[in-house]
């Protein structure tokens, strides 16, 4: 029974985030783009724009311009996610992959580092008086919920332990539809419930904010609109000028 | 001499920091707002004359249409997270502490509409996200705090996703018009352009007039006949210049220079009575329809002229329309010279020239000038100058070393990309949000004030028609003279030796070229 309500869980949540992600970067790929508006100085080349965006979402460059303790938190939140993540895939793959296995303690410092982040930011929203004039009840339970998948998985491996190998063989079953039943290990239950929440609501929710970055006009543009009539797709009625025949 | 009449700094040891964070003022700046645009400015411009009965379901309809159209829109809408990065990032902000005018909290103003009718989240959980209906209390607040924007994109350049404020209250105030609550300074200008040609409302034959009274003056000044030609047809250079430059102070001492630089080169150029403005105000109410038509002025301007080229005069705003916008909105432009950019601006075509050494620049000239550069907004972060990112700073200030001997920039952060706006672009140049402007003003007359100490400077020049009137008006309000405010081809014009141009030592000479006020009995 729980195996089955965690499997369609998982089913459920996989399908919301991979369509909805999806149908945004449809939606923002189709919506045109009328006018040039790059935030210059800006590069002149499509290079150069994969560069800036390269910095962008490696460094968070403008960022970095902007406020140092910002930055710092939500640097090293994003960049701890992402290892923390890297060092869940051995959940995912049998064999698991030889840098996935060397890079396990890191993965484990990375935990730590990510609720740090998290909770620099938290406090920011609460002590920064501006940033508490801007931070809705979503703002902050955005960040209570990471902090929890965050807490509840460093508990179970620092606190109470969890059964992984079953916990192992319960994702490769949903992977190769060959359910396993999954360990009903209360703390492990709150962390796959809480990460499925994640996944449902990231397409509707601020997380979008990454598949936006992409879709930004003011980064992603190039600077070359005379080197480059630039036409959009909605101007195409207009392409024709009247005046120019009158 | 001349410098000791020039404004005696009030000595500060310590300087305030130009982008010193104010404590929350909540509802400081809730009083503040443009006067309302009557109905036959409305109408003339394509929108209704006063608030429809039904204008909450058509403002609702154009969010989404405009949402619908606009990439750069649906994802600012979207993907801000509230860092809080922008908040204080804003010169309006940090001259008035109102809440209201942090970047995030004034895109807020229309996101949480959005949220409310277009989100799954905000559909169904608004008090989650902080979405709210559309009332006649919101509506107000847009028409207050979407008119304290200057869109000049500085908080865009710190946003870790490049969410551009500009582009939010240009949709906020098309919304707006769409519905019949439009803003008189704006749209009465719009009109003019679309009926005259110019902002002012100048006729070809006082623009003719006035163009010849210059004349005149340049030849008693400098005893050769420099031209400033109108509806020449078959000249190479069209210039479309802001129309302040025909008649306001310091403007009108750049359209000199620029007269004075075109006649040293040779040129063969003229000015349109058609198509005689450059600024576009289409972009402030963010209506690309009132953009188009009036890109397409100068177009068939161009045409009828058949020129070869088209040069941009000093005007920020202008210049963004003209670089990015008008090759979309009215080109192409395929009539024209290829080898030249369309369009130039008159800055790559001075720095063209001193790079050729084509140009006599006597810098002691403005020896009795200090001097800083404000770089405009629209110019810094909207555009470029020459073939290289960036190439915006480098060239006005080029020119400017090449014209004087005493230059020195004001703080890093205060410049470049980092600039502060003037306090009084994006359409709000007009006296009844005088109070918004000179609090917006703060940040630069603070960076000013730190050098005018630091290394006595005496002027700013600046590169855009609007900064230039803002900080005439300003500039008295911070302890400084209207005239410390000058073109940058004002300087050029101070400095060239035109061939054959009588040279006069005599000192009353120079006081004259010098004060450049509006009484100095010149113009």
């Amino acid at each position: 029974m729980l195996t089955t309500i965690y499997a369609l869980l998982f089913y459920g949540a996989t399908i919301v985030l991979v369509a909805g992600i999806s149908l945004r970067v449809w939606q923002y790929s189709k919506t045109p783009a009328p006018l040039k508006i790059p935030t210059t100085p800006a590069p002149v080349t499509l290079g150069g724009v994969v560069v800036r965006m390269a910095r962008e979402v490696v460094l968070f460059e403008s960022l970095f311009k902007a406020n140092k303790w910002i930055w710092l938190f939500g640097w090293v939140f994003h960049a701890a996610l992402l290892l923390v993540v890297m060092r869940h895939l051995r959940y995912f793959t049998e064999p698991v992959w030889s840098w996935v296995a060397l890079m396990q303690p890191l993965g484990l410092y990375a935990g730590f580092a990510m609720v740090a982040g998290l909770l620099g930011l938290w406090a920011r929203r609460i002590i920064v008086p501006r940033i508490r004039y801007i931070s809705a009840p979503s703002d902050h339970l955005m960040l209570a919920l990471i902090v929890a998948i965050g807490l509840s998985g460093l508990a179970m491996k620092y606190v109470a332990r969890t059964d992984i190998v079953a916990l192992k063989a319960f994702f490769l079953g949903l992977i190769y539809f060959d359910w396993q039943p999954i360990p009903a290990d209360p703390l492990l239950l709150v962390h796959l419930t809480l990460v499925a929440v994640l996944m449902i609501i990231f397409p509707v929710s601020k997380l979008l904010h990454a598949p936006g970055l992409f879709f930004s006009p003011s980064r992603n543009q190039v600077d070359n609109a005379r080197e480059r009539r630039h036409v959009a797709p909605s101007w195409s009625a207009l392409q024709t000028n009247t005046s120019a025949k009158r | 001499m001349v410098e000791l009449k020039i404004r005696q700094p009030v000595k500060q040891q310590d300087h305030p920091d130009p982008a010193e964070i104010p404590p929350l003022a909540f509802g400081a700046m809730a009083d503040s707002k443009p006067y309302p645009a009557k109905v036959e400015h409305q109408k003339a411009i394509g929108f209704p004359g006063e608030l429809v009965d039904d204008w909450k379901e058509r403002a609702i309809d154009k969010l989404g249409e405009l949402v619908s159209q606009s990439r750069g829109l649906r994802v600012y809408l979207d993907t801000c997270v509230k860092c809080g990065a922008c908040t204080d990032k804003c010169h309006y902000f940090l001259g008035t502490g109102d809440p209201n005018n942090m970047p995030v909290a004034r895109q807020d103003l229309l996101r949480k509409v959005y949220r409310r009718y277009f989100t799954f989240a905000g559909k169904y959980f608004p008090w989650l996200v902080g979405a709210e209906d559309l009332t006649e209390e919101v509506l107000d607040e847009w028409y207050t705090y979407f008119h304290q924007c200057s869109q000049c994109r500085r908080c865009s350049v710190y946003c870790p996703y490049g969410i551009d404020t500009a582009e939010v209250s240009m949709a906020a105030r098309e919304i707006m018009d769409s519905v019949g609550k439009g803003q008189k300074y704006c749209n009465e200008i719009i009109g003019k352009v679309h009926k005259f040609g110019n902002n002012l409302g100048l006729q070809e034959k006082a623009h003719r007039a006035t163009l010849e009274d210059l004349e005149e003056d340049i030849e008693d000044e400098t005893g050769v006949a420099v031209r400033l030609p109108l509806d020449e047809k078959g000249a190479d250079i069209l210039l479309v210049t802001p129309s302040a430059d025909f008649f306001a102070e310091p403007h009108i001492d750049g359209l000199i220079g620029y007269a004075k630089v075109f006649h040293q080169a040779g040129a063969s150029w003229t000015i349109s009575s058609y198509a005689s403005e450059a600024a576009n105000f289409g972009l402030f109410i963010g209506s690309q329809e009132n953009m188009r038509k009036m890109a397409l002025r100068i177009h068939k301007a161009a045409k009828q002229l058949k020129v070869k080229r088209i040069i941009f005069g000093e005007c920020g705003h202008a210049w963004r329309a003209a670089y990015n916008f008008m090759n979309t909105l009215a080109g192409p432009f395929d009539f024209l010279d290829q080898r030249y950019p369309i369009p130039q601006h008159i800055c790559e075509y001075t720095y063209d020239l001193i790079q050729k050494g084509a140009l006599n620049l006597d810098k002691s000239q403005n020896d009795h000038i200090r001097l800083t550069f404000h770089d405009s907004c629209n110019i810094s972060r909207a555009s470029r100058m020459g073939d290289k990112p960036g190439g915006q700073f480098e060239i006005p200030r080029a020119i400017l070393r090449a014209s004087c001997n005493h230059f020195y920039d004001m703080p890093e952060d205060t410049i470049r990309e980092a600039t502060f706006c003037c306090g009084g672009g994006g359409g709000l140049l007009t006296d009844e949000l005088m109070d918004l402007r000179k609090k917006g003003a703060q940040p630069r007359m603070r960076a000013l004030q730190q050098v005018a100490d630091e290394h006595g400077v005496t002027h700013m020049a600046a590169i855009c028609a609007i900064c230039k009137t803002q900080f005439a008006k300003v500039m008295p309000e911070y302890g400084f003279e209207m005239d410390n405010i000058v073109s940058v081809h004002q300087m050029v014009s101070n400095a060239i030796i035109l061939d054959g141009q009588i040279m006069d030592g005599d000192e009353t000479e120079e006081t004259d070229s010098s004060g450049n006020g509006a009484d100095a009995g010149e113009m």
